[in-house]
């Protein structure tokens, strides 16, 4: 191979790099188009008994009211939302109430706060708010690097 | 462990890819000898600092089981349970393995009374040694032990992580264990062929950028009295070392050798991988996917939204239970095995007519670890960070009986840190499913004299896996 078939491949592989960090960079920091929803009202009446939470997944929009009401149907559980700094207590048989505004959009984790028993680390739920456009985005990065492993892996 | 006679690649590899890759390692650059370092040199030279913390280790290990059995039942509440399962296990993740690779070992106080029966002293080897000193049975070397010992970890994970009674009689068995088999068998046995942490540590520890390696070859075959080897509680010979999943790290070769011919060198991360394989050997690819089979479902039963899957994982005899570990061995067993098998297989036949299809599957399952790795590292981040706060909490109060020893009333949630979790977490996936892809890629390349393609169904199936990871993690 002559040195200059070696440069002219080396060039090649920079300007193939600079590309695939461009448009990482692009799908990273491009803003997802916003969803043309009104805010409103959501109440949500959540029965919490040992390790699970029914429903366990909520969904709102950006901007929505939101109401949880925790009933407790075995033992004392709590309720508190990663990202939101909210929390609330409701003791066996009686409810508890929060309200927000889901200013913050994306995917959190809410958690049982009162000790329920052996598995009550690990009692969860997920609050939607909106797309959960940093999913979508790691979805994408992905298939990026997959695309340019096919695009370099050829023989 | 293996005697030098029978170490594989000494009698069956051609000589000439022995030396391609002999010298390939001795010149590899971007080394820094650590053992040259004036101000390393003593603490590594004196067996001291070690010993140290080998005592510190095994007074909290001790400590911890006695919190776990005479110590409060809820988990939350125990030293045992938050220290081993939250602490321990993520210091290991997230710093001894990624950083030090086998770095626990050389620590570890499991092993630590064996160790010292077998060499009849705490410090040296002393006069009087304990132990009938057999040879491990041939027909159970390799990590499938450690790989059966990792599964039933999972079937009962959620018993064992969440009670404290249970970690506390699990440790002191393993304990128990270790020492019994080093009165029975020779050097390391418990850790080299059963412990599912060593098999954990050994294979993730190819990643990390430590190893200890020889200098010059020459200087090592003319030397008769092989003492690193002699000296090696692990019995391993590290002229032999293909990488650093075997080695201990307890620097016994170093002080042992006489002409200061053995290195502890920093190299850059993953400098073992993406090499084909000289063995044949299925047990490492297996461990490598039970890891992979373990994280996914770890981060279903513990981060997922499904209580029934907990409620299934924690009930150990019902019949959901039943439900659960057919499914997670099913998966570990038959799923995952079946479809890496199948894409190897797919994508050696697309490259190449002639390969061995075991030497495939064992060369191309250094691409799972970099993915697995950063797999388990994601799903800590997620599983521990909320938790943190705990480890304060059991210090104030190890037994959970109401203690202030620190003198504090109220620890609270650490809700600052898990805004920036997903973002990490899926930082963590990427760095690995690429990290995987460029090991794919070195295989590819040094696979034969002529490069390869892509073996891309194995790049295929990790792409599969960690968008699985992030939709459990962050979806």
């Amino acid at each position: 191979m002559t040195d200059t078939l070696r440069q002219v491949k080396r060039s090649n592989r920079r300007w193939q790099w600079i590309i695939l960090v461009i448009v990482g960079l692009v799908i990273l920091l491009v803003p997802f188009p916003a969803q043309a929803k009104v805010p409103g009202e959501k109440f949500f009446h959540i029965d919490a008994r040992r390790f699970e939470y029914d429903p366990a997944i909520l969904k709102v929009n950006p901007g929505d009211r939101v109401t949880i009401e925790l009933q407790a149907t075995d033992v004392v559980h709590g309720l508190a939302i990663d990202g939101y700094d909210l929390e609330t207590t409701a003791d066996p048989g009686k409810t508890a109430r929060l309200t927000f505004v889901a200013s913050r959009q994306g995917t959190f984790r809410f958690q049982c706060t009162a000790t329920c028993g052996n598995m009550h680390p690990f009692m969860t739920g997920k609050l939607e708010v909106g797309q959960n456009t940093l999913l979508w985005r790691a979805i994408v990065l992905t298939g990026l690097v997959f695309a340019a492993a096919v695009w370099m892996g050829r023989k | 462990m293996t005697r030098m006679q029978e170490i594989p690649w000494v009698e069956k590899i051609p000589l000439h890819e022995q030396e391609v890759q002999i010298q390939e390692r001795l010149q590899r650059p971007g080394r820094l000898n650590l053992y040259q370092l004036t101000w390393l040199r003593p603490l590594i030279e004196s067996r001291w600092p070690q010993l140290i913390l080998r005592v510190a280790t095994l007074s909290g290990f001790v400590f911890t089981i006695a919190v776990g059995l005479f110590g409060s039942l809820v988990g939350s509440h125990n030293f045992a349970i938050i220290f081993v399962w939250i602490a321990w296990w993520t210091a290991l993740k997230l710093v001894f393995i990624p950083f030090g690779g086998r770095s626990w070992c050389s620590i570890c106080p499991i092993p630590l009374p064996g160790d010292w029966l077998q060499q009849g002293g705490v410090y040296q080897p002393g006069q009087h040694r304990f132990g009938m000193n057999l040879r491990w049975p041939k027909r159970f070397r390799g990590s499938w032990i450690q790989s059966g010992a990792f599964l039933l970890i999972g079937l009962f994970s959620a018993v064992t992580l969440t009670s404290p009674q249970v970690t506390g009689w699990v440790l002191l068995a393993i304990f128990g264990l270790a020492m019994g088999l080093s009165l029975v068998f020779e050097k390391r046995s418990f850790c080299t062929y059963l412990c599912p942490i060593g098999g954990f540590s050994g294979m993730y520890a190819q990643t990390s950028p430590v190893e200890v390696r020889i200098i010059e070859k020459d200087v090592c075959i003319q030397h008769d009295v092989k003492s690193c080897y002699q000296a090696c509680p692990w019995g391993l010979y590290p002229v032999a070392f293909q990488d650093s999943s075997a080695c201990g790290l307890c620097m016994e070769c170093l002080r042992a050798c006489p002409s200061d011919n053995l290195a502890l060198n920093l190299r850059p991360f993953g400098t073992d991988l993406g090499r084909p394989k000289l063995s044949s050997r299925l047990d490492e690819s297996f461990l490598a996917l039970v890891m992979l089979g373990s994280v996914v479902t770890f981060a279903a039963v513990f981060i997922g939204p499904w209580g029934w899957l907990k409620s299934a994982a924690f009930e150990v005899g019902s019949l959901p239970w039943i439900g659960y570990a057919l499914a997670y061995l099913v998966l570990n067993l038959l799923l995952l095995p079946a479809i890496f098998f199948a894409a190897v297989w797919t994508g050696e036949k697309l490259s190449t007519k002639n390969f061995s299809l075991k030497r495939a599957i064992s060369t191309q399952a250094q691409v799972l670890l970099p993915l697995g790795l950063m797999a388990w590292i994601a799903f800590t981040v997620s599983f521990v960070l909320p938790k943190l706060h705990l480890v304060v909490s059991v210090l104030n109060d190890p037994f959970g009986w109401g203690w202030q020893l620190l003198g504090l009333n109220e620890i609270n949630r650490m809700a600052s840190i898990l805004g920036i979790s997903a973002s990490l977490q899926v930082g963590l996936l990427l760095v690995g499913f690429f990290w995987s892809v460029s090991v794919s890629r070195k295989i590819s390349t040094q696979n034969s004299k002529k490069p390869q393609r892509l073996n891309l169904p194995v790049v295929a199936f990790n792409l599969l896996f960690t968008l699985a990871m992030l939709w459990l993690l962050v979806g």
